[in-house]
């Protein structure tokens, strides 16, 4: 290794109920691009906003360029030239690409005079953007060139980058490499987190794998087969989710010209959606977030409703009806968020059962609930899909993001319904838990349900998609079998037309 | 109508509408910061009394407009406290705020009923008070209309030109993205409540020492409350505040000389006519997008 | 230094606890305050919660103890309604006026025919009004987007010009020699709303308070649209997955809250108040959302506070009388029980850490 920039040495930081990190200790060297891999609930984002001064460690210390580094504040870290990426949490929808980038520097010059130098600086990187525009508008890509933008701006010797490509197509994530490396030529330092293995492989020099909070090994990523990361990231092997081929049945759910505005600001319209999914089939519908996702969801789900033929259940118009009519015909559905969207965070397990299981499990009787059977419905549920919980009096906030995820699913699954959609069903979520998540849903579609799954996560649906099409800015792409299709194909159907001209 | 001479009625409107731009401007510094206070009333009246109160005691209108930003001040401190630091629910908070302002006015003011505060004089801006016509409907003021008026440009500067009010904009958009970047969410907050309480205090005294001029209980009636609907009317802009300010003084000032004119209207139908109008504002307008975090309880999580 | 850290659920404990430490804190600085006044504290806290129900007059002052607080239950389990969901009706005292206007002029219109259907037919009106009174704000909302806190609150205002325009105007009593004012209902047999039990204050408004208390709770516990207005305020966007329709929710909340306040307006006119006068909104209506509050806008915990609150009142007249104890005093201390009461409630969602975080 070269001589190191920054060197952490016996890091810990405690929460109530969690390690987050254990005496964590390893080095960035110079013109070093680092991985730091890891689960969900490894420890990496606090190890991460420590470097960066948003958390104090309880013990442990840092020397950054041979000084000693604790820094307060993330003002401090700046000045010491250490930059972050953020995943999500850092950019203002309402403020300008300008003012956002200004907000993120510590000595900004005036916005006309640092509206010049982000052209400059965007051009020289090949991440082309306009100062002047509203980051609300942005697509996912273009708001992460505002971050990076944002640090490339300071000059950094070290840069952090926390999960930068899940929200990428394929080609986004070539341009974005290229950046990286060009930077690392310039001699910045990356410390780069993620948990997918591919990339870390294709361009890291060294690795740090973080379990439970502990580092657990470290490795040149380009010399270790990636089986052993994933075994040492994970501490177990799981089994890939299996099942016997399925013959697709009747069609179930049919979207014909299924159209929608935008709901709400900086919101994504849906232009003329048209696809069927057929019984004991699993539709895959991926794309890069902000493409109209959510939107989506909430069309097939009820919460917003559009012309009564626009979506249609065996035949069924639908369109029309709210969530509880749609759910009674055999339609469920799990948006993305599980906190406060499709679980109520400070409402008991039961009373979160009563959310969606009211109309098919029969918890409501002439207007009044039957607590008794929503109590049993939702311990049915937990010990169905094995949710680690004391009991279904316990609030949903008190789960961990692996067990409220297998609780939404499970909830929506044990109601048998005749068409499942999911949004993200494994986003946050660990590997075991994400096992038992897509397991439950093919079983589902071998028992003869369709079964639509909304995913970022590429890996996910080619592991359990029979068919894969993808949802670009409110348009849904011709279906093709899963089977068959390679990464390239697939990143052109997300990408659309989606802003490639400059990285191609 | 012959009682009603335009050139009063535009001179008085813009003394009418000055306590309300005053409140109103302070809290849109409040709200773009992402607090929603709704103890507008509260602050005001509590100014009102408090300037009343140090005008009495000093004779110094100067110094009791002093004492009434400071009391605004301190008692938005104590909405303060409870919304950034114990994370109270901010609507509940301010409504507390609004209660408890008006009993303590009531409280402070028991001596001062009846009594005269000292003269708040115009402010005399040699020439153009001697312009025809505009003359006596713009230039003949006491200094704390022109004060208002100054203070909308003064936030409207802060606010679009200078990096505190970048800051503070970012605060109120998204203030987890704010912490994120290292910026002291609850202290930012804090200066801007203090400012609106200062804002609404001198607002409540201008009632108290200028406009009436005298202290009775309660004689905000409903002026916070107007303010706070001003703030939604303009968006959330400086610029237009002044626009929704006037056009309710303009009301006011209209239905005040025709009761005086002797309308055959019952004045109790007249008197509705502020409130009303602001309703109907509301609901006319569509209010532009608020701050992103208005009204949110911050935490810092982790 | 001390720092907060999110509990993973909201403690029971706490919940239970704060409204009583809130009041013995309020106790505390109320007494520095009166001590302030120069007052003796320990007199003035034993004249405003001990004397109304054990003093020398007690006798007078127990009966009005449900008097007073017939109206504060009855209004504030309305509002807990729409709190709990997150809509904010601010406006109930105009509700409660509008609700007593309506009232008086169904009895006023009868005067002075007798018939045992006008007792029914004025607590029908009184009800009607106070809903139609708090639909205007609900309709505001959900077809124009007008901000429902500060729409109920301006017609806070309107309803009380209204109620002046009556009581001078159409409403006044023909042979009041010009005095402002309606008749006094209370002498009208038809139309008085007087004491089931004589002395004991239990007029048919208290009736009307237990029974909305009982519903309330029955509704949140056991029944679909409690449920809804809890997920509503918990979560938002999740009450929407559920199926509730937000917009038809704020109508129900509003029209229901708007309802019980314009019952109490009309218990009130009909009875203690009597007559429909200039000052005949006394506040109710403001003071019954510290009720609400106080209660943690539960049922039963609203009647509790409805009893302080209305201990209070009655507490401050007497300490007025005996003590020359400013009646805003007592609006301070009102003030003050909700400002502690608001800061306590951090420690149900909240653990206070003293220095930095350990294992």
């Amino acid at each position: 290794m070269t001589d190191a920039l920054l060197t952490l040495s016996g890091l810990s930081k405690a929460y109530p109920g969690v390690r987050a990190n254990d005496d964590i200790s390893f080095s960035v060297g110079r013109g070093e691009i680092h991985a730091l891999l890891g689960e969900n609930g490894a420890g990496k984002s606090t190890l991460v906003k420590t470097i960066y001064g948003l958390v104090q460690p309880d013990s442990g210390s840092m020397v950054l360029d041979g000084q000693p580094y604790n820094p307060a504040e993330p003002r401090e870290a700046r000045a010491r030239g250490v930059a972050m990426v953020f995943q999500h949490f850092s950019l203002f929808d309402a403020l300008s690409v300008a003012e956002n980038v200004a907000l993120g520097m510590e000595n900004p010059p005036g916005l006309r005079a640092l509206s010049d130098r982000i052209a400059e600086v965007s051009r020289s990187y090949g991440l082309p953007l306009d100062p002047a525009r509203t980051v609300g508008g942005l697509s996912a890509g273009e708001r992460q060139r505002v971050e990076i933008l944002r640090c490339l701006l300071q000059e950094p010797r070290l840069l952090i980058m926390d999960e930068p490509t899940s929200v990428l197509t394929p080609q986004e994530v070539e341009v974005l490499f290229r950046t990286l490396r060009q930077l690392r030529e310039e001699g910045v330092s990356i410390l780069y987190i993620s948990h997918k293995l591919g990339e870390i492989r294709a361009f890291c020099e060294a690795a740090t794998i973080l379990r439970q909070g502990r580092v657990v090994g470290t490795c040149d990523p380009r010399e270790t087969e990636p089986r052993a990361m994933a075994e040492q990231m994970v501490g177990a092997s799981f089994a890939a989710p299996s099942g016997a081929a399925r013959e697709p049945g009747a069609p179930v759910l049919a979207l014909r010209g299924l159209s929608a505005p935008a709901p709400q600001a900086f919101g994504t319209p849906l232009r003329e959606i048209e696809v069927t999914v057929h019984a004991g089939e699993i539709l895959g519908i991926g794309g890069v977030a902000g493409n109209g996702q959510d939107e989506l969801t909430a069309a097939l789900s009820g919460e917003m409703t559009v012309a009564p033929d626009m979506v249609s259940l065996k035949g069924t118009e639908i369109g029309r009806m709210g969530p509880n009519a749609r759910r009674a015909l055999g339609l469920c559905a799990a948006p993305e968020e599980r906190m406060g969207h499709a679980a109520a965070p400070d409402m008991s397990l039961t009373e979160n059962a009563m959310l969606t299981g009211a109309q098919r499990r029969g918890l409501v009787h002439r207007g009044f609930l039957r607590w008794g059977a929503a109590r049993d419905f939702a311990s049915a549920v937990i010990d169905r899909f094995d949710v680690r919980t004391p009991g279904p009096g316990t609030a949903a906030r008190a789960l961990s993001g692996g067990n409220l995820q297998k609780f939404v699913i499970g909830r929506e699954i044990l109601q048998a319904p005749e068409c499942l959609v999911v949004n993200q069903p494994t986003w946050g979520v660990d590997a075991a838990a994400a096992a038992v998540i897509r397991q439950a849903l093919i079983d589902l579609a071998q028992e003869g349900a369709a079964v639509v799954v909304i995913s970022q996560d590429l890996d996910e649906l080619m592991e359990i998609a029979d068919r894969f099409c993808a949802l670009n800015e409110g348009r849904l792409s011709a279906p093709r079998p899963m089977r068959g299709l390679t990464l390239e194909e697939i990143g052109l159907m997300l990408g659309g037309a989606h802003d490639l001209k400059e990285a191609g | 109508m012959s009682g009603i001479d335009p050139v009063i009625l535009l001179a008085q409107l813009m003394v009418v509408a000055t306590p309300i731009l005053l409140a109103a401007i302070g809290e849109l510094v409040v709200e773009r910061a992402g607090v929603l206070n709704l103890g507008v009333e509260g602050m005001m009246i509590t100014g009102a009394v408090c300037g009343f109160a140090v005008g009495v005691a000093t004779g110094s209108p100067l110094l009791g407009f002093a004492g009434a930003a400071l009391g605004g001040a301190l008692v938005s401190m104590i909405f303060g406290l409870l919304t950034q630091v114990l994370l109270s629910n901010q609507v509940a908070t301010g409504l507390a705020l609004t209660l408890f302002g008006l009993g303590l006015s009531a409280l402070i003011g028991q001596g001062y009923v009846g009594l005269r505060g000292p003269v708040v004089p115009d402010l005399y801006l040699p020439l153009l008070r001697d312009i025809p016509v505009l003359g006596p409907m713009l230039f003949r003021h006491d200094a704390v209309v022109y004060l208002g008026l100054g203070l909308v440009v003064a936030v409207w500067w802060l606010l679009t030109r200078t990096r505190a009010g970048l800051i503070l904009r970012a605060v109120g958009e998204n203030h987890d993205a704010a912490h994120a970047l290292g910026y002291h969410v609850v202290r930012v907050r804090l200066m801007a409540i203090a400012f609106g309480g200062a804002c609404a205090g001198l607002g409540g005294a201008y009632l108290s020492l200028a406009r009436v001029p005298q202290w009775t209980e309660g004689m905000t009636a409903g002026a916070g409350w107007i303010a706070l609907a001003i703030v939604v009317f303009a968006s959330w802009r400086p610029g237009r505040l002044v626009i929704g300010a006037y056009l309710f003084g303009g009301i006011t000032v209209l239905q005040l000389n025709l009761q005086a004119a002797g309308v055959r209207v019952p004045v109790e139908y007249l008197q509705m006519s502020p409130y009303l109008a602001t309703i109907l504002v509301l609901v006319l307008l569509r209010a532009g997008r608020a701050p992103g975090s208005l009204g949110k309880t911050f935490h810092a999580a982790q | 230094m001390i720092r907060l850290e999110r509990r993973r659920e909201p403690s029971r404990g706490w919940a239970l606890a704060t409204p009583f430490i809130a009041v013995l804190l309020t106790m505390l600085a109320g007494g520095l305050l009166f001590a302030a006044l120069g007052k003796d504290p320990v007199e003035a806290i034993r004249t405003i919660f001990w004397d109304p129900l054990f003093g020398p007059y007690a006798g007078y002052s127990r009966p009005q103890l449900l008097v007073k607080a017939a109206p504060l239950i009855l209004i504030a389990t309305g509002l807990s309604l729409g709190f709990r969901a997150g809509i904010w009706n601010i406006g109930a005292e105009g509700q409660y006026i509008v609700g007593a206007i309506c009232a008086a002029a169904v009895a006023l219109a009868a005067y002075p025919a007798e018939s045992v259907l006008l007792f029914p037919a004025m607590v029908l009106a009184g009800a009607l009004g106070g809903l139609l009174w708090g639909l205007i704000p609900g309709v505001l909302r959900v077809r124009f987007g007008a901000n429902e806190v500060l729409t109920s609150l301006m017609l806070v205002y309107v309803a009380e010009a209204l109620l002046a325009a009556m009581a001078l105007g159409l409403l006044r009593n023909p042979e009041g020699r010009g005095f402002p004012g309606s008749r006094n209902l209370a002498q009208y047999p038809s139309a008085a709303n007087l004491e089931i039990l004589p002395g004991s204050g239990m007029h048919w408004g208290v009736v009307a308070a237990l029974i909305a208390v009982v519903a309330a709770q029955v509704i949140f516990a056991r029944h679909q649209l409690g449920y809804r207005i809890r997920l509503t305020g918990a979560a938002p966007r999740a009450a929407v997955f559920a199926g509730v329709r937000p917009g038809l929710l704020v109508l129900v909340c509003m029209g229901f809250s708007g309802a019980l306040a314009g019952l109490a307006g009309m218990f009130e006119v009909a009875g203690p108040a009597g007559r429909l006068s200039i000052d005949f909104g006394a506040g109710y209506g403001f003071t019954a959302i510290i009720v609400a509050f106080l209660g943690r806008l539960n049922p039963f915990g609203i009647l509790a506070a409805g009893l302080l609150m209305a201990l209070t009142y009655i507490g401050g007249e007497l300490a007025q009388m005996q003590l020359a104890l400013p009646v805003a005093a007592i609006q301070i201390f009102q003030g003050m029980l909700l400002f502690f009461l608001l800061g306590i409630d951090v420690l149900t969602a909240y653990r206070p850490r003293i220095g930095k975080a350990r294992a």
